[in-house]
């Protein structure tokens, strides 16, 4: 047997290897479980029905609606037809292709139904030391629990409904250490952001990062998600978390997660992932959490980042920064706080959980929404939107003046005609900032649940511990 | 997919760094479920006003780009969402190629799924290449070169990916080929 110590990346990587790769080839690399939407399959399923060929592993495949699906409740069960015609095609079409194909599908009126990267650890489909793949580039999420997961291309959907297995190159290996306590009023988004600044949008291109160190594991598996949700937004492939009793804990009892002798077994397995004492990575970073603040995007992608409290860089002779913050409607140098805001969007599959929520909520309990603002919070499944109404989050959110909504991506992307209006600026906890990305022309700053609250109920850029 | 020896052509130059998939092809394209016809929705939102007439300024709406197969792009092209829909629309456009100094990896791995082939040149390249809109230029995925009219550069073309896009291969039916393998595998994982 080898003694070289092995990465948790190495581990699942090795175990999934139907084919190691040679100098000519890439490795084959079996897939354990395939998470489709509605977006990104109907080209996948095209090429099958073309070529004559079955889904290989149906029963390792599942299927829900989120990107384009509506999130007003009579749309969703009221009957109410859906609104984009395109939207309500692709619904029909992933209906279609799933009966057709024999894949289990969470329909739009499914209780488990929901934004794809936050029901499948949700349903515990998604488990310590699988191979995850989407068509979707925010399968990183899934990392969290010690899962090798990564987005995939149309084409490689149908590679994987064909075959189960993907044909890739082994990544390089990066290490983010994060050690100590994360001060009041900053978490997980605060992180995630903040690394992006540093490293910037490409520096993890070609790497599986993963996330290590006491920082990191002192979060919950909420905060876990929404830190791999971004890897993706510093260019990586994939980001990870070793699993450990906070990832065990989360998942036992779980729909899909095993039970009795199997949980007993897959424990012992799941123990044995973390990396070695000793094992190398290509590259490694070091961050203190002590010294994190509240983070907010001031430009057109997350690596344009900034401590709330502040100012927007100058960069004298850069066009495209330039260019950038012109489409923001900013100068350089100016201040970001207190900078008004008309849009607030809680929701997405980086900040759409339970844990989300109660936080946006901690801060909106006898509060209002600042009138002229819009806040949209949108619960990332029907299940986080029965716990967070169990709870009596959707009354503080609704008391306060927002709105609550059926799950999905929604203002994330806007697909769907949750979207903001040109010009204006939106305060939301999703992953891009994009031009265009919440609607032509609109402005979106990235910040976490608690800033989001903040900002929504001054109506201003609004550092959250003011209000703490 | 046609396979691809040489690809010569003009370059159209579009000097924007860290251009997203978002920018490539907004998401509101994305409701279709046809591979086709997306190249009319490429950049939709810097080409086009809010009139829907194309704006003169955007670098593609020049009559020099007209019909340029090699797209020049700012640095880091590519990143963002996995939707191929990106490589679609810049294929369903003309292009064949995308020229910048760091490329996205999902973007990538679509590109070449779809014969509109990565290149990523070093810093001078990159340069000579901006600054000359409308260059004749050459792609050799053979040896992997790019040759302009001042000099040469050789790019990372995977092995694997050179010989797909050299004899038109498409990896399904290379992963098809694997099923020996694929069901060894499952029967050691127990997998039914
Ligand atoms: S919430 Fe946003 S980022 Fe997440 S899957 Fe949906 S569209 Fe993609």
């Amino acid at each position: 047997m080898s003694t070289t110590p092995q990465t948790l990346f190495e581990k699942v990587w090795r175990a999934h290897e139907v084919a190691a790769e040679r100098a000519d080839t890439p490795a084959v690399l079996y897939i354990d479980l395939h998470l489709i939407h509605e977006v990104t399959s109907p080209q996948a399923f095209t090429v099958l029905r073309q070529r004559a060929l079955k889904v290989r592993r149906p029963q390792l495949t599942f299927a829900t609606m989120d990107h384009s699906t509506p999130t007003r409740t009579e749309q969703v069960f009221g009957g109410a037809p859906i609104a984009i015609e395109a939207a309500a095609r692709q619904v029909r079409e992933l209906e279609v292709n799933c009966a057709a194909f024999g894949v289990e599908l969470l329909d739009l009126r499914n209780d488990r139904r929901g934004i794809v990267h936050i029901i499948g650890p949700e349903l515990g489909l998604t488990q310590p030391g699988k191979t995850v793949v989407c068509g979707d580039s925010h399968t990183s999420t899934h990392g969290a629990l010690g899962a090798l997961a990564f987005g995939i291309g149309t084409t490689e959907v149908g590679h994987v409904l064909a075959t189960q297995c993907l044909l890739q190159r082994k990544p390089r290996t990066f290490a983010i250490n994060v050690e100590g306590r994360f001060p009041a009023g900053v978490g997980a988004k605060d992180l995630i952001l903040s690394i992006i600044g540093r490293i910037g949008i490409g520096g993890g291109t070609g790497h599986v990062i993963e996330y290590r160190g006491g920082g990191i594991r002192s979060l919950d598996m909420d905060g876990r998600m929404t830190v791999c949700n971004m890897s993706i937004e510093a260019g990586a492939r994939a980001g990870m978390i070793a699993p450990d009793e906070t990832t065990f804990a989360y998942l036992s009892g779980r729909l899909h997660a095993p039970r009795g002798e199997d949980w007993e077994r897959a424990l012992e397995h799941w123990r044995a992932l973390p990396t070695d004492p000793g094992a190398r990575f290509d590259r490694e970073i070091d961050i203190d959490a002590s010294t994190l603040e509240p983070m907010v995007t001031y430009g057109t992608h997350p690596g344009m980042v900034i401590p709330i409290g502040g100012a927007i860089p100058e960069r004298p002779g850069d066009p495209v920064f330039e260019k950038s913050l012109a489409y923001m409607g900013f100068s350089p140098g100016q201040p970001i706080k207190e900078h008004p805001v008309n849009v607030v969007f809680v929701g997405s599959c980086t900040n759409g959980r339970l844990s989300d929520l109660r936080l946006a909520a901690s801060l909106l309990r006898g509060r209002k929404v600042a009138s002229g603002v819009q806040m949209l919070v949108v619960p990332g499944s029907q299940q986080v939107k029965r716990e967070a109404e169990a709870e009596g989050l959707d009354r503080v959110f609704l008391e306060a003046g927002a709105e609550w909504r059926e799950s999905g991506c929604s203002m994330c992307l806007g697909m769907n005609g949750d979207l903001v209006a040109k010009g204006h600026y939106a305060v939301s906890t999703s992953n891009r900032n994009f031009e265009g990305r919440q609607g032509v022309g609109a402005r979106t700053l990235l910040a976490s649940p608690l800033t989001a609250a903040a900002c929504a109920v001054r109506g201003r850029v609004t550092d959250p511990r003011e209000l703490m | 997919m046609e396979p691809i020896r040489t690809l010569r052509s003009r370059t159209a130059v579009l000097p924007v760094s860290d251009v997203d998939t978002d920018q490539i092809i907004p998401a509101r394209f994305l409701t279709t479920t046809t591979r086709e016809g997306l190249g009319k929705h490429l950049f939709a939102d810097w080409r086009y006003g809010p009139d829907g007439i194309p704006r003169p300024d955007f670098a593609l709406n020049r009559a020099a780009a007209e019909g340029c197969a090699i797209l020049v792009a700012g640095n880091n092209f590519g990143c963002g969402s996995s939707r191929e829909h990106a490589p679609w629309a810049l294929t369903d456009y003309g292009f064949r190629a995308v020229v910048s100094t760091q490329i996205a990896d999902i973007f990538r791995s679509n590109s070449l799924k779809n014969g509109l082939v990565p290149v990523i040149v070093d810093p001078d390249t990159h340069r000579w290449l901006l600054e000359h809109p409308g260059a004749e230029v050459s792609i050799d995925l053979e040896t992997a070169t790019l040759r302009h009219p001042a000099g040469e550069a050789h790019f990372p073309l995977e092995p694997f990916a050179r010989y797909c896009l050299i004899n038109g291969v498409d990896e399904l039916g290379f992963l098809l080929g694997r099923e020996t393998e694929i069901a060894a595998y499952e029967g050691r994982a127990g997998i039914q």
